[in-house]
């Protein structure tokens, strides 16, 4: 029997019950289309995760104070020195960073007149715009020097400074962080979320300045930006080395952003493939589907079997013909839902843009196979049960 | 062609056993036309569906043209069925989604034949039964002679060397009735062997050659040529004009 003859044969037979295979192609199509938008979203929200720290620049290390290991062996056991800006100072001086910047942080209130808002205060140099790459929406950021040098001056994130000045232009202003006078020297373009922080909701000022006022000698993070890419390794042992050092301890951990995006990207996998696994599920019910419309379409179609073998056709080309109309249920399902799949990632990203949901190539091609493995593993059975009939019996009745 | 010996047919129902066919032997040369005749229950279905191969004795030999059924496989079987043997039933059975071109054309999409050549040989046996106008139409859109015409057509258009017609004429009307048969004797004017089983007398008149069955035996011969002699030791062939058996009278009814 020639292939698309027995295509042909097949889909004859599913036309002839229109309403059966119309609602067990369905299920199948919801079941692919599930499979294939939950992919798109999950792997939208690892490439998300990851753009968002590609934007950090891909040469980043940072530095924090402590280092996860077991404590309390010794009695004196677990001393962790601060990170400090004598620390800051001695590794910016390494030649294979290109720029360093320290981080001071603190909670406090902002005011202008007599609107206040508790904001982050971020203290820090002028090398942190470049560091991680901020972008300023009006003025300058903080001005270049001697980080021992406390200035007054302060730039404000988006939000912080719309929500005080409303409308207002700020540059120039003074505004005040507890009892302490600052002057607005800029603001940022909009950044949102970013490592730790929300950009837009905090306010940056000098490092000395912040750690006067909140009274802190310590250190939050200290970001370097290493000169080559390849030489990140080294440049972190260095770092490890120098910290070492100074600390007489190995009591600082140092991250690059690869480590970051891989640890993430690692869990984002694994939601991606717990929503698949979850989608598999409903595939796995419009497999049932299937299998019992061809169950209920060989017990059916008895006389027809029965025929068809008087007629001199063979046990395997019963099986082949019984399998096709299976797999065809199957694959025509499996093409409707990546249509349908289609349609819903692009209605989500029509309502969220900035979310990049795009089922993967691998998704595609999968979900395909997938719907056609389905129409071979849950029509295999039923297709056996047609080549067993006896034509006799299976002639006998009308 | 057709060479039965010592057939039996069991089936086990429950604790017990059925015998469908005990100890038949018969043969039936090429060419010939001839009606199995019997009450329902008789045997006559059986013995059908054991010479077109569809079945198989429980004892005894069958030779299809020379060749031992009973040792054949299931394929070699399905092969016999699709190239010697043609198959005429009672209620037709035409795919209902096919049009009469298309079921003509079956037999042959299974045994692979080119689209162009089937369409083009079930034409042409649409033509020979008289129904070349009728091809596009579907099974539901022809009366019941129609249709069992259209099943002629899709049972000889392979060129078997047989055909067998389950009760071909016990769902149609006089008319239609006559035509079918006038249509399968004119088939076997030119060659073709025909068996038909029917419970009709009106039916079986018209055969060369009247097996009556009853009780899963051969009851009485009219008119053919081979007979089962029960009298001499194990089963042996003699001609039917042959004293003993003529007149011999039917034990079920016609």
């Amino acid at each position: 029997m020639r292939f698309l003859d027995l295509l042909r044969f097949a889909a004859g037979a599913l036309r002839g019950h229109r309403l059966r295979t119309a609602l067990s192609v369905t299920g199948v199509a919801v079941g692919i289309a599930a499979v294939v938008t939950l992919t798109a979203l999950g792997e939208g929200a690892r490439q998300y995760v990851v753009d968002q720290f590609a934007a950090l620049g891909a040469n980043l290390l940072i530095i924090f104070p402590g280092k996860v290991e077991t404590t309390g062996g010794e009695p004196f056991g677990g001393v962790t020195h601060d990170l400090t800006i004598d620390d800051y100072r001695a590794l910016a001086r390494l030649s294979r960073l290109r720029r360093s910047a320290p981080m001071a942080v603190a909670t406090d209130t902002v005011r202008y007149g007599d609107r206040g808002r508790d904001v982050p205060v971020l203290g820090t140099t002028a090398d942190f715009a470049l560091v991680r790459r901020l972008e300023m929406g009006s003025g300058a950021f903080l001005p270049a020097g001697d980080p021992d040098q406390g200035g007054n001056e302060i730039v404000l994130g988006l939000t912080v400074a719309s929500e005080l000045f409303r409308g207002e232009n700020p540059l120039g202003q003074i505004v005040r962080v507890g009892p302490w006078r600052f002057r607005v020297v800029g603001v940022l373009a909009p950044r949102g979320q970013s490592l730790t922080f929300n950009l837009d909701e905090v306010v940056l000022v000098p490092v000395r300045t912040a750690m006067r006022v909140f009274n802190r000698s310590t250190l939050f993070r200290i970001l370097l930006d290493v000169r080559m890419h390849d030489e990140m390794g080294l440049a972190k042992r260095e770092v490890e080395a120098l910290m070492r050092e100074r600390h007489r301890a190995e009591d600082v951990t140092v991250i690059t952003q690869d480590a970051l995006i891989s640890s993430f990207s690692s869990i984002l996998n694994a939601l991606t493939l717990a929503l698949v696994g979850i989608a598999s599920v409903s595939l796995a019910v419009a497999g049932v589907g299937i299998m019992n419309v061809m169950l209920v379409s060989v017990t059916e179609r008895r006389a027809e079997i029965g025929l068809l073998k008087a007629l001199g056709a063979l046990d395997r080309q019963v099986l082949a013909a019984f399998l096709a109309e299976a797999v065809l249920l199957a694959f025509v399902g499996g093409v409707a839902g990546l249509a349908i799949g289609a349609g819903a990632i692009r209605a989500f990203v029509g309502i969220y843009p900035s979310f990049p949901a795009s089922p993967p190539a691998w998704a595609v091609a999968a979900s395909l196979g997938l719907s056609l493995g389905v129409g071979v593993g849950f029509g295999v059975w039923p297709a056996r049960r047609a080549t067993r009939l006896d034509p006799v019996a299976a002639l006998a009745r009308r | 062609m057709i060479r039965l010996e010592g057939v039996w047919r069991t089936y086990r129902v429950g604790d017990g056993e059925v015998h469908a066919l005990r100890d038949v032997t018969l043969e039936i040369t090429h060419g010939e036309h001839v009606a199995l005749i019997g009450p329902s229950g008789s045997g006559k279905s059986t013995m059908l569906h054991i010479v077109g191969c569809l079945d198989r004795p429980t004892l005894g030999r069958y030779l299809f043209e020379k060749r031992e059924v009973g040792a054949l496989s299931e394929e070699e079987r399905s092969l016999l069925r699709r190239h010697r043997i043609g198959f005429v039933f009672q209620f037709f059975h035409l795919l209902p989604r096919l049009s009469a071109l298309g079921n003509v054309e079956l037999p042959m999409l299974f045994a692979g034949t080119p689209a162009d050549e089937r369409r083009q040989r079930a034409a042409h046996a649409l033509e020979a039964v008289g129904l070349a106008q009728r091809a596009t139409h579907r099974p539901d859109q022809l009366s019941g002679g129609e249709r069992q015409r259209v099943a002629i057509a899709r049972a000889v258009v392979m060129d078997p060397a047989v055909v067998l017609a389950d009760e071909p004429t016990g769902n149609l009307d006089r008319h239609s009735a006559l035509e079918v048969m006038e249509l399968l004797e004119a088939m076997n004017r030119r060659g073709l062997t025909l068996v038909v089983v029917t419970h009709d007398p009106a039916i079986a008149e018209r055969a060369r050659r009247v097996i009556r069955m009853a009780d899963g035996e051969i009851v009485g011969h009219d008119g053919g040529s081979w007979v089962v002699d029960r009298g001499s030791g194990g089963p042996a062939l003699q001609h039917a004009s042959d004293p003993r058996t003529t007149n011999h009278e039917p034990r079920g009814g016609g």
